[in-house]
């Protein structure tokens, strides 16, 4: 392969950002017909490396050639022309618009009279077809597909325009393992083809699954290119971080051990029948002081919209919740913050941050919400509170007067973290605290949830990777189909197996039932075939599990 | 490098959102100078000790622009907009007058007192109205407000019987027409106000709130943001200051005509918030942009009318104004400005072929 020139080759790219580096003397080359895997913790510089080449960011050193040609592209139209095309991992397409326009979009075919639609059609549905979508009523808005599909559309989109280069910037990390299936069938046959792939996920499985070769960035500086079956994860791990791996996952936080006795210890938060109509089914819950629940289940099965209820941000239609044991009615989040709970949501962009705002105001907010408008949190107390979180989380860059849009997610999701501690909560809900976000950082919010529960704080801690879930939890309650299933104490004889099997064995007696029509799947004719196994949630991730 | 570190400063002058406006006052009154050089002359009321010139003329005529352009940052901020305020300002002056003028007794402190009160209460219920709509009932508030835009003068109409009213009372005149300390009390009064908005928006932590539900109305509400409370004070506010707007603005001439007072007036707030440095689509605000933004809408009117522009022309003359404004504050039209005069890229000498890549430890 490697005999073949190089469609990219990007030599000693330097950007940089007021008071950062963010890339300094990069070199990155891409091969036709390779799947290419850019890896490195968040605020790395994979993102940077991936706008200097689209044309986001100007480069202020170095040199970019592209099909031999030197390049300096100005936008992403002018990356596209020459056939560099990018699939962004929050997903680019306009939801309201058909499948068709939005594969065709700006790109649509044009008649005498304006676009030809049907033409136009005909073009999408060849693209999806070369993705074997063609299945797909490319005049059905794309809002009825679920977000693998919307995914594979945007690829069909990169590839309507012929691109010979295809970058696809952490494309997996809302995916389940049958839909990533489907995505790396999908990148096999376009590399068959010749296209080159530049590929960026977090999960190391993958990585070794699909890449051909692979380059590491650390600190915005070149680590190494490398053939993916040259290179053994812990050294790969050890050169993106820098430090031995060893070192590190002693610091993800040993596996918890339940002694409590549920039977004396009354509970600090309790559920009766918590239910929401079309969301969670009548659910039980207890939360004793200090613990780690566990919230296991595959994407969809209600434990997001369980630990929504808990929190507020949405009411619950019935049900009553007991906190310190007296009653009490959560109906929106501030009433939550009130009754010291937290809850960081899955949805980081959305939900989470406010993007326009610096670092220290999106740490702040939930604390100043709370004390209500007139009873301004003093500037010299926001300093030291954000200084100290800053610090604790290890956020970077430790700006607290950065505008948080310009960190890395990892660091946003730090940020965040650092917001509801702020608010010093009893109860603390972590929906995918860990999601998207690199090993270092992983493994500190791992950390500081272990911290905090010995501490004192309760914690509701959901995540897909089943791993992380059983090591951390003491109780694990598993979910699935909008319904508490089974709660698990956790023990050193329970693996993420266990809560597989108990998601498996409930679904062969689930199998009569199954046709409740739940929310999600509504707008997903993949989910109502049974194709999400539930291998789905126990990817593995490389940093925190034991190389065997 | 003193070059560098003087062209950052330059730079960082240019980016401040309102800088523009600055300059565009200026440029104004350079224009009027050059039709006449005396233009920016003050002179000094041998009787009264009063300012007398074009540019106290100026501030007076702002005044109210300043009140409905601070109020209509911040509801801007929260992603919303306040088309109502030209009506407010009519309602509000509609009540004053028609208090006063059954009151009888002119020149009663306590009938000005109590008519501008009134007037106050009833802007107040109309943003309380606007509040509901949007914070309660959820419509948008385009269209909140522009029903109370209509309704506005319709309730206007009906409190004056239709009939342009006049009131004769000394107190409630010098508001507009008065002066302190040599300056129109009007103005002495808004800047006062805005002082106080100020104050209160961004030493406490209300300013940080609206702008949060302006950026992201869901994270905000996630983080224990209340928006009901905040877009009712925020219409309240806003409906407030148009009553003082109003109230100034039928101050100068004690006679409320119900079809003119304040009529088109939610335009030139909107206009002096956008040329403050504001997005429509909310976020983040600026009080002193919002100032400046009124005070170059106060010149650009009284300049039309010094240079002598037919009234025909008016529209169009500030129509130009305010593009090119916009179009200087543009981040896109500055990024052309600047890129053509970037230095061409350096291609340096090809390099051989082979990469100097490591090979792999095994």
């Amino acid at each position: 392969m490697t005999d073949t020139l190089p469609i990219v080759e990007m030599r000693d790219i330097s950007i940089e950002f007021p008071g950062v580096k963010a890339l300094d003397g990069v070199d990155f080359r891409l091969f036709p017909g390779e799947i290419h895997a850019l890896m490195g913790e968040n605020g790395a510089g994979k993102s940077t490396l991936i706008k200097a080449l689209t044309g986001v960011y100007r480069i202020d050193g170095g040199s970019i050639v592209v099909a031999g040609q030197e390049r300096q592209f100005t936008g992403t139209r002018d990356a596209q022309s020459a056939g560099v095309s990018t699939v962004y991992q929050e997903i680019n397409l306009v939801t309201n618009l058909t499948i068709g326009e939005n594969v065709m979009l700006g790109h649509e075919v044009r008649g005498a009279f304006g676009i030809n639609w049907r033409a136009t059609h005909a073009a999408a549905t060849r693209a999806l077809a070369g993705l074997g979508l063609d299945y797909l009523d490319t005049h059905m808005p794309l809002s009825t597909l679920s977000i693998a599909m919307q995914q594979l559309v945007a690829i069909s989109r990169a590839m309507a325009i012929k691109a010979k280069v295809l970058i696809l910037d952490e494309p997996t990390s809302s995916l389940d393992a049958a839909e990533v299936d489907g995505l790396f069938r999908v990148m096999r046959s376009l590399r068959d083809q010749g296209v080159a792939i530049l590929f960026v996920s977090h999960f190391l499985d993958q990585i070794y699954a699909i890449s051909d070769r692979l380059t590491i960035l650390r600190n915005g500086r070149w680590e190494g290119e490398y053939p993916t079956r040259e290179l053994d994860r812990h050294s790969l791990i050890s050169k993106m971080i820098g430090k031995d791996l060893r070192a590190l996952s002693s610091l993800g936080g040993s596996r918890r051990v339940d002694q409590r006795d549920y039977e004396s210890d009354a509970p600090l938060f309790a559920a009766k029948g918590l239910a929401r109509r079309g969301s969670i089914e009548p659910t039980d819950l207890d939360i004793h002081r200090g613990e780690v629940l566990g919230f296991a289940g595959l994407l969809g099965s209600g434990r997001t919209e369980l630990a929504r209820l808990l929190y507020g941000a949405d009411r619950a239609d019935e049900g009553e919740t007991t906190l310190h044991g007296k009653r009490v009615d959560i109906k929106n989040p501030a009433d939550g913050l009130e009754k010291r709970i937290a809850f960081s949501t899955e949805n980081r962009r959305d939900e989470g941050i406010i993007a326009d705002l610096t670092v220290r105001e999106n740490m702040i907010l939930a604390m100043q919400a709370e004390r209500g408008w007139a009873k301004p949190i003093p500037r010299k107390e926001q300093d030291e509170l954000v200084a100290k979180y800053i610090t604790a989380l290890n956020v970077r860059p430790s700006d607290p007067n950065r505008l948080i849009k310009n960190l890395s997610g990892g660091n946003q999701q730090k940020v965040l973290l650092g917001r509801w501690l702020a608010t010093n909560p009893e109860l603390l809900i972590l929906d995918e605290p860990t999601r998207g976000i690199d090993v270092g950082a992983k493994a500190e919010i791992q950390e500081a949830v272990v911290e905090l529960a010995e501490n004192g704080v309760s914690v509701v801690f959901i995540s897909s990777e089943l791993e992380e879930v059983v090591r951390l939890s003491e109780r694990i309650v598993v979910l699935k189909d909008h319904q508490k299933i089974g709660e698990i104490v956790n023990g050193p004889e329970i693996t993420a197996q266990h809560v597989v099997d108990v998601i498996a064995a409930h679904g062969v007696e689930a199998a009569a039932e199954s046709d409740i029509i739940d929310a999600e799947d509504e707008h997903d004719p993949d989910t109502s075939t049974p194709t999400r196994t539930p291998q789905a949630s126990t990817r593995a991730y490389a940093a925190t599990e034991e190389e065997s | 490098m003193s070059t560098a570190a003087r062209t950052t400063w330059l730079r960082e002058l240019i980016r401040k959102p309102y800088f523009w406006g600055v300059v565009a006052i200026l440029a104004l009154l350079l224009l009027n100078v050059l039709k006449d050089p005396n233009y920016l002359a003050l002179t000094v009321n041998p009787t009264n000790g009063n300012l007398v010139g074009n540019v106290v003329d100026i501030l007076r005529a702002s005044a109210p622009i300043l009140m409905i352009a601070v109020g209509m940052s911040l509801v801007i901020a929260t992603g919303g907009i306040d088309l109502s305020v030209g009506s407010v300002m009519a309602v509000s002056g509609a009540v004053a007058m028609v208090f006063m003028k059954d009151a009888g007794q002119s020149g009663s402190l306590g009938v000005a007192l109590g008519a501008i009160g009134l007037a106050l209460l009833v802007s107040a219920i109309l943003g309380v109205v606007n509040g509901v709509l949007v914070a309660y009932v959820g419509l948008q508030p385009f269209i909140s407000t522009l029903i109370m835009m209509l309704a506005g003068r319709g309730i206007a109409k009906v409190i004056t019987e239709g009939q342009n009213t006049s009131a004769s009372n000394e107190s409630f005149r010098w508001i507009a027409n008065g002066f302190m300390f040599g300056l129109p009390v009007v103005f002495l009064i808004a800047i006062v106000i805005v002082i106080i908005v100020g104050l209160v928006v961004r030493r406490s932590a209300l300013g940080l709130m609206i702008e949060a539900i302006g950026i992201n109305p869901k994270a905000s509400r996630m983080a224990g943001i209340k928006p009901s409370g905040l877009l009712m004070t925020v219409y309240i506010l806003s409906a407030v200051l148009a009553g003082v707007a109003g109230i100034m603005s039928v101050g100068t001439v004690m006679t409320v005509d119900v079809s003119r007072t304040g009529y088109q007036m939610e335009l030139d707030a909107i206009l002096a918030v956008v040329i403050g440095g504001a997005s429509l689509a909310g976020g983040k605000f600026s009080i002193g942009g919002a100032v400046v933004g009124a005070l170059l809408i106060a010149t650009l009117d009284k300049t039309i009318v010094f240079l002598g522009i037919s009234s025909s022309a008016t529209p169009a003359f500030k129509a130009i104004v305010i593009v090119v404004l916009c179009l200087l504050q543009s981040d896109r039209v500055r990024g052309w400005f600047v890129q053509r005069r970037r230095p061409p890229i350096v291609r340096p000498e090809p390099l051989p072929a082979e990469p100097k890549k490591q090979e792999v430890p095994a």
